[in-house]
């Protein structure tokens, strides 16, 4: 079988397991639908005038499309990866002739495919319920900024997963590292209401960046480009970073 | 003469100051079903995943079917069929759909359908593999290690926490194993489990192997002496050293005043038969008689007290 088909293969059986995890429906795609509706009901749709009048709601579409992603690729991946690795399935997959990269590859590829999903039921929801503008014009930048953020995440995802040590701690620890970054990034608070310090700390890590960057493609206010490219290059460099992590401390079976 | 399926000689391994395994040497033949006991912590799982190609040595030479597994590559894993001390499934999948996620892992496998029969899971196909008993499960886990129809399979304790009677299942499944041509190696606590399965069987402790041999002679056993033990009730003759000398020093008294009469026998038929001509001229009845080899168990007891 070709690289391609092997990836395939194993992204067919991702995806099954996936859909079958009453877990992973939920927290991956029911939560952010719901974090959408409940923002958009408590906030309204009063303009934010420090961000060229943008309604709250519209603000909260591309916000919840960067929870939803960073939940699709990294916080998945950081679970599943682990639950894998401590069931032994890792390590059973590493007796077979099967190459290892397409154990990974497989749940990456599942991870983009419920992203690309995510952008298009939160921005659907974002019209129906707020009126929020599909940016139609700017698809291809709406698709690279994805593109780059699912990367950078995967990356991270895989990497967490050295310092998670059991499948029971995966989630306490994941959410440890996100939920004070949706928070401090704008994501689940206006970043009118954030003070300029708080948001400068924040713009050093990759939630914030993949954030503005998304911002920045669903903006119909203020953008000319629809790109930021200062932030897309902070993302993909987190992902880098996550990339050498994992490949120097993965591991493929359980402690001991 | 065909090359062993599996040569160790010499092998070494440390976990920085505790040595697992400490110069042990092992041949396995082709297809033979052949039994690995030991204690715990006496190296086998070490051993076992050096030989998966899992764990790295420190010294000795290794090879199984003719490649050194420490560099394992893809055509090798063809050849080979793992399961883990640990039932390693996901859940969420059928047994059908496990059985052809691995399957779509080798270039030729066994039919899907086939291995669903040849592990006895016919009535379990579509169920989800988190549904199933633990003994199920691991007949799955056998089932995914044959997928790649294996010319060896690796099986690490595979019935520990079993009933009897899903050990039964299992057994006659892994017996069948024999028929298919594979060789099979495969570790156990139970000495039933290898009296069963296996052709012969190693004992390792403390990191070598201490003795290789058919369950039947292993140790020496089928040189050992017999065991015959009986009782006589209150009051009734008690046989002494006119009958058999080695009934000398065998009596204790019982609590209701009999006798519990037990010795080691060299002969045992000639002494079976002399003690029971005595006990029908007497009018005797020798209760609750028994005639016991040593056991496996026995043997293997012997071997790993030291």
């Amino acid at each position: 079988m070709s690289s391609l088909s092997l990836a395939v293969h194993e992204f067919r059986f991702s995806q099954k397991v996936f859909w079958r995890n009453p877990g992973s429906v939920f927290f991956t795609v029911l939560l952010p639908v719901i974090f959408l509706v409940i923002f958009g009901t408590i906030f309204g749709s009063d303009p934010i005038e420090s961000l060229g009048g943008v309604p709250t709601t519209t603000y909260y579409v591309p916000a919840i499309v960067t929870l939803a992603v960073v939940s699709a690729t990294m916080v998945s991946l950081a679970v599943n990866l682990t639950t894998a690795r401590e069931a032994g399935l890792l390590k059973r997959g590493r007796g077979t002739p099967q190459p290892a990269w397409v154990f990974i590859a497989g749940r990456v590829g599942n991870a983009i495919v419920v992203s690309v999903l995510m952008v298009v039921v939160v921005t659907a929801i974002g019209r129906l319920l707020y009126d929020a503008p599909v940016p139609w014009g700017h698809i291809p930048e709406i698709g690279l900024t994805l593109i780059v953020g699912a990367a950078a995440f995967c990356c991270l995802g895989v990497a967490m997963t050295a310092i998670i040590p059991s499948r029971e701690a995966a989630p306490a620890i994941t959410n440890v590292i996100t939920l004070p970054l949706y928070f401090l990034s704008g994501v689940f608070i206006p970043e009118s209401e954030i003070p300029d310090g708080v948001l400068s700390f924040s713009g050093i890590f990759p939630v914030r960046n993949f954030f503005e960057a998304f911002f920045t493609a669903y903006d119909p206010v203020s953008s000319a480009t629809g790109l930021e490219w200062g932030n897309l290059a902070l993302v993909a460099l987190w992902g880098v970073a996550g990339l050498l992590l994992a490949l120097r401390f993965f591991r493929w079976a359980p402690k001991g | 003469m065909p090359e062993p399926v599996i040569s160790i000689e010499g092998l070494w391994k440390s976990y920085g100051d505790v040595e697992a395994v400490k110069g042990l040497d092992l041949r396995v033949e082709e297809k033979e079903v052949f039994a690995v006991l030991g204690p715990n912590g006496a190296g086998k799982t070490t051993m076992l995943e050096i030989l998966e190609g899992y764990r790295s040595r420190d010294a000795g030479r290794v090879e199984v079917l003719g490649t050194d597994p420490s560099t394992p590559d893809p055509a090798w894993r063809e050849r080979v069929g793992i399961v883990l001390q640990e039932t390693a499934l996901e859940t969420l999948l059928t047994v059908r759909e496990s059985l052809e996620l691995y399957a779509g892992y080798y270039s030729s496998p066994r039919p899907v359908e086939e291995v669903i029969e040849l592990v006895g899971l016919e009535e379990k196909a579509d169920a989800r593999a988190g549904k199933l008993s633990g003994g199920q499960m691991r007949r799955l886990d056998v089932g995914i290690a044959l997928i790649g129809d294996p010319d060896l399979l690796f099986l690490d304790e595979p019935t520990t926490g079993f009933d009897p009677s899903a050990r039964r299942h299992a057994w006659q499944m892994i017996a069948g194993l024999r028929d298919l041509g594979k060789t099979v190696l495969l570790t156990t606590h139970y000495m039933d489990e290898a009296q069963f399965l296996a052709d012969r069987v190693a004992v390792i402790n403390r990191g070598r192997v201490v003795a290789v041999d058919t369950p039947e002679r292993l140790g020496d056993r089928e040189n050992l002496s017999t065991r015959i033990s009986f009782r006589i009730a209150a009051g009734m003759p008690i046989p002494g050293v006119e009958v058999l000398q080695a009934l000398d020093g065998a009596r204790t008294e019982a609590a209701d005043g009999g006798a519990e009469i037990g010795f080691e026998s060299d002969s045992p038929t000639t002494d079976l038969n002399r003690l029971a001509a005595w006990a029908v001229e007497h009018g005797v009845e020798l209760q609750g008689i028994e005639v016991r080899r040593p056991s496996l168990e026995d043997v293997y007891l012997e071997l790993t007290a030291r």
